[in-house]
């Protein structure tokens, strides 16, 4: 099975490493050539913005929205988070998103680095063990529409994982914490996407 | 759903070094008002570094260079919502006490500033607020690692529009790490002796062959090509510093600099992205400057 990374700008190696490790084929993606390649998708951390420009400038933008709408199997992480968001709020002027999850996400919702932190979370769709999540300028989802679900919450109640079909997303980056369970699961959801086609 | 009530844990080496993971791929740029700041987030800047002159105006205009004035970082911090970095002196720990009460996303301590301390460079453990620092080869790299350091940029020569330092330092760190790798256990003693840099980043680096932070490049990058250049190289991604707001047009050049380092290994990319800039930074050839002018032997 072949697993593209969104290669514009961000960790994507990183994600290309973990997806590597459990089996899959990875290819880069900066152009719709290597997207028509791929059974699934990452979008890895880095710069919202920037991926947005980037995907815009080098024609990307509307075969990733097609991808999406074809049933194409995405995980976004933080960055990548805001990139499946239908909604972005406080985004720089002018950003838009690829959309697919039926949220609203508020980009770097905790304010500045020294409000990045590091904590456990319950995913119960994950199993029992926790997941060490590390929160790097992170987006939070402020509303979770009725087509997606959240899968996981900060104390505080704030929505921190999504799912929706084939989508998949998370305000963390389970590729720099040596968390494997998300890769997997999201290998899970391309594997059953090119049993049905 | 269960709630977690697990403790949240700020400013640990992960959350500081994680943040320069999302850089990667990505173009730092100086800015010296808000407007300047908006150009480069509207170009795909992933950071801004915000600073009162750039480096070719400190060099030219000379006396000492310190941290920029508080209100010029706030009106910065305000304009964009991609990261702040601002400047400390080298060893001025007052001075990056501020900036982290300002704020900023990232502190670099510079050598392009005048250096408060000859000998001593800023404990960064003590910070919340992550650090980069500059290096010119490994040996300094692994010492501001170990001071605490979450990112590094090789420091090339600041404010000169030549390439040529920036390639020295990058080959030298890029050399030294495979030299490592190829040692043999007990020769990593020497190696660290050697290096001037403790014996246990030392064996790490042999071990993974790369440093275990990331490593940028700055100083003297001007062109579409000069960044592509660098990401051939192995740059993880680059500062810009006087190369676009002293050119003839700086949102274009920003624009091309940014795409140039996504499609750095796309010579087709690059040539577009070149046309139509109108001027390069006039520049200043390194070897030209005479030895008390080189910032990048400011640091130890």
């Amino acid at each position: 099975m072949t697993v593209g990374v969104l290669a514009l700008q961000g960790d994507f190696r990183e994600h290309a490493q973990v997806l590597r490790t459990l089996g899959a084929d990875v290819v880069l993606v900066r152009r719709p050539e290597e997207l028509a390649r791929v059974d699934g998708l990452v979008i890895p951390g880095g710069e919202s913005s920037v991926m947005d420009k980037l995907a815009r400038a080098f024609g990307l933008a509307d075969p990733l929205r097609a991808a999406v709408r074809e049933g194409l199997p995405v995980y976004g992480t933080c960055a990548g988070l805001i990139m499946l968001a239908d909604t972005v709020v406080d985004g720089i002027r002018g950003q838009e998103s690829i959309g697919g999850l039926d949220i609203s996400v508020r980009r770097n919702a905790f304010g500045s680095q020294t409000q990045s932190f590091e904590t456990d979370l319950d995913v119960p769709v994950l199993g029992e063990a926790p997941v060490h999540a590390v929160f790097i300028r992170a987006p939070v989802v402020d509303t979770v529409g009725p087509r997606a679900t959240a899968l996981a919450r900060l104390a505080d109640g704030r929505c921190v994982a999504v799912e929706q079909g084939r989508l998949l997303g998370t305000s963390f980056h389970p590729e720099i914490t040596g968390e494997h369970r998300f890769h997997e699961y999201f290998l899970g959801t391309v594997s059953a996407a090119r049993f049905l086609g | 759903m269960t709630e977690t009530t697990s403790i949240e844990q700020f400013g640990s080496s992960r959350v500081k070094r994680g943040l320069a993971d999302m850089m990667k791929g990505g173009v730092i740029m100086d800015v010296v008002t808000a407007a300047q700041a908006r150009i480069a987030e509207d170009a795909g800047a992933v950071a801004v570094m915000a600073l009162e002159r750039v480096p070719a105006d400190i060099r030219s205009q000379g006396g000492v260079a310190r941290m920029s004035d508080p209100d010029l970082i706030d009106s910065i911090i305000a304009e964009v919502s991609i990261p702040v970095m601002a400047k400390a002196r080298i060893g001025h720990f007052v001075e990056a006490q501020v900036l982290q009460a300002l704020g900023v996303d990232y502190i670099d301590e510079s050598e392009v500033l005048s250096p408060a301390d000859y000998v001593n460079h800023i404990d960064k453990w003590k910070f919340d607020v992550p650090f980069v620092c500059g290096a010119t080869n490994l040996g300094e790299a692994l010492r501001r690692i170990n001071e605490g350091a979450a990112m590094i940029r090789s420091k090339g020569e600041a404010g000169t529009g030549d390439v040529s330092e920036a390639m020295k330092h990058i080959r030298t760190i890029k050399g030294e790490i495979t030299r490592l790798s190829s040692l043999s256990k007990d020769e990593l003693y020497v190696a660290a002796k050697d290096l001037q840099a403790p014996y246990e980043l030392v064996v790490e680096i042999a071990a993974t062959g790369k440093l275990p932070v990331v490593l940028f490049v700055a100083g003297g990058v001007a062109t579409p090509a000069d960044a592509a250049l660098m990401m051939q190289l192995g740059a993880d991604g680059v500062f810009v510093g006087s190369g676009i707001f002293k050119s003839g047009n700086p949102q274009a050049r920003a624009n091309a600099i940014v795409k140039a380092v996504t499609f750095y290994d796309d010579p087709s990319v690059i040539a577009s992205v070149s046309r139509g800039l109108g001027e390069a930074m006039v520049g200043i050839n390194v070897s030209d400057l005479p030895a008390p002018h080189r910032l990048s032997e400011r640091g130890w």
